[in-house]
């Protein structure tokens, strides 16, 4: 018994699986986006070499630093993100899960931007800490959006707080992406995914260009590792808890696996699409359109699931 | 080490410097990553952070003020960290060469491990230039 909760969560659905298909998703973001520029490419292995090679390189500990939040938020992060995947990847592939995962989830995919945060501020470098100022901000703007679509799931399922359930929901009735409440839902959480991976036009708090990697500027060698495989896991996580609340989760017999794949390949092209055709907004805009559009309209949302429609 | 310095040529992540060059030889670099000749494809990328960066360009000569800063800009690298010099400037002074302000021997502030002659060089002989490095570490 012990035994596969360990397999969960260090092969499957947890670390090897997350971390492995998240540098291929990476892979197949960058390769999109240089075809969309009209350039070849990184080849297959790339991110792996990347991140292969990053382990070896010298780790330079700031001497301004908090040592040992500077050591260990890269870490914790991992971490958290390894408990996460495997909560969903239960859920999905094995349908299993306790009351109110939904919730522990929302609540660690939190604390991760809290330790990027955490991280950023340590340094002691001035562009590390406007960076995480930044990713308060942004934390402040997409929090509130997030979980409000992620309550329509809830209500439409007639209250179900785990994400089994929610899933069961779903094969009975069919995907809530198709009623009109899930619809917007689903769109206002790929924006808020978007937002929350940091990816543009929300890169506001790395910004290479500006502030030269905001939170991550002063990393190197494996700690900066670490926050690359993060970014890449996150690239299968939100993905996942977005099939998970809307697309119905995964049917793997037969021809349900090429569904399956479908479905995520959806998700992950819109994404690589929105990133390619935006280009960095402010902060303030972020703020604006978090707050006077997606909060409100994923308001409407909610009272349209609770009427049912 | 062999198999690591494989990942590393693979990887070579770019941090570029200008140290007092005419300019000419940055804007030929940033050619680089242009669609016609994209180096992406050998898993080069130009970096924002010295911190992250396996290269060091660098483009100019070196006058008495950014003499230090190249120093310093060098001293913060994760090692190992390899010396990529571009354009004449770097290898041989080029028109700067009776400038009041240069430094005696570029190669006292940092060592250098690849010079790429040209004023400026095209994009092609600094990617032939590369493409050596690389060959070098695959042994
Ligand atoms: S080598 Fe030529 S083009 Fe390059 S910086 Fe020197 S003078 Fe300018």
């Amino acid at each position: 018994m012990i035994g596969w909760k360990i397999f969960y969560l260090l092969v499957f659905p947890g670390l090897l699986f997350t971390g492995v298909l998240g540098l291929i998703v990476g892979w197949v973001d960058r390769k999109l986006s240089a075809r969309l520029q009209f350039r070849v490419g990184p080849p297959f292995f790339q991110n792996f070499n990347d991140f292969l090679k990053l382990l070896g390189k010298e780790t330079i500990i700031v001497k301004d630093s908090i040592k040992s939040v500077f050591v260990a938020t890269p870490l914790a992060a991992f971490g958290f993100l390894v408990l996460i995947s495997t909560m969903i990847g239960l859920a999905l592939f094995f349908h299993e899960g306790f009351v109110g995962d939904l919730f522990v989830i929302m609540y660690l995919l939190m604390i991760f931007s809290v330790l990027v945060i955490l991280g950023g501020s340590s340094t002691g470098n001035v562009y590390s800490s406007i960076g995480s100022g930044r990713e308060i901000k942004l934390l402040l703007a997409d929090e509130l959006a997030f979980i409000l679509i992620c309550l329509i799931p809830i209500i439409k399922s007639g209250y179900q707080i785990q994400l089994k359930n929610i899933l069961e929901v779903q094969s009975v009735q069919g995907p809530f992406i198709s009623s009109v409440s899930g619809a917007i839902a689903f769109v206002i959480g790929i924006l808020c995914i978007q937002a929350k991976m940091t990816l543009p036009p929300f890169h506001i708090p790395e910004a290479e260009t500006e502030i030269v990697g905001g939170p991550y500027m002063e990393y190197s060698g494996p700690l900066l590792a670490f926050w690359q495989l993060n970014h890449y896991m996150m690239f299968v996580i939100y993905p996942f808890l977005l099939i998970a609340l809307f697309l119905g989760g995964f049917d793997l017999h037969g021809i349900g696996i090429l569904w399956a794949v479908l479905k995520y390949l959806l998700i992950i092209v819109i994404m690589i699409l929105i990133k390619n055709t935006n280009p960095r907004i402010r902060i303030d805009t972020a703020l604006n359109f978090f707050w006077r559009y997606a909060t409100p309209i994923s308001f409407i949302g909610i009272i349209l699931a609770v009427f049912g429609v | 080490m062999g198999w690591y310095n494989k990942r590393l040529a693979k990887s070579l992540w770019v941090f570029h410097v200008s140290g007092s060059p005419c300019n000419n030889c940055d804007i030929e670099i940033l050619d680089l990553i242009t669609p016609a000749f994209d180096v992406e494809r050998f898993g080069l990328k130009l970096v924002g952070s010295i911190r992250h960066a396996d290269v060091l360009l660098v483009t100019g000569i070196f006058n008495q003020k950014i003499a230090p800063r190249i120093k310093k800009i060098y001293e913060q690298a994760p090692k190992p960290i390899f010396v990529v010099a571009v354009g004449t400037c770097m290898s041989g002074d080029c028109c700067f060469k009776d400038s009041y302000n240069k430094v005696k021997k570029r190669e006292d502030i940092i060592p250098i491990d690849l010079y790429i002659p040209g004023c400026p060089p095209k994009p092609e002989a600094m990617i032939a230039g590369v493409v050596k490095l690389i060959g070098v570490l695959n042994g």
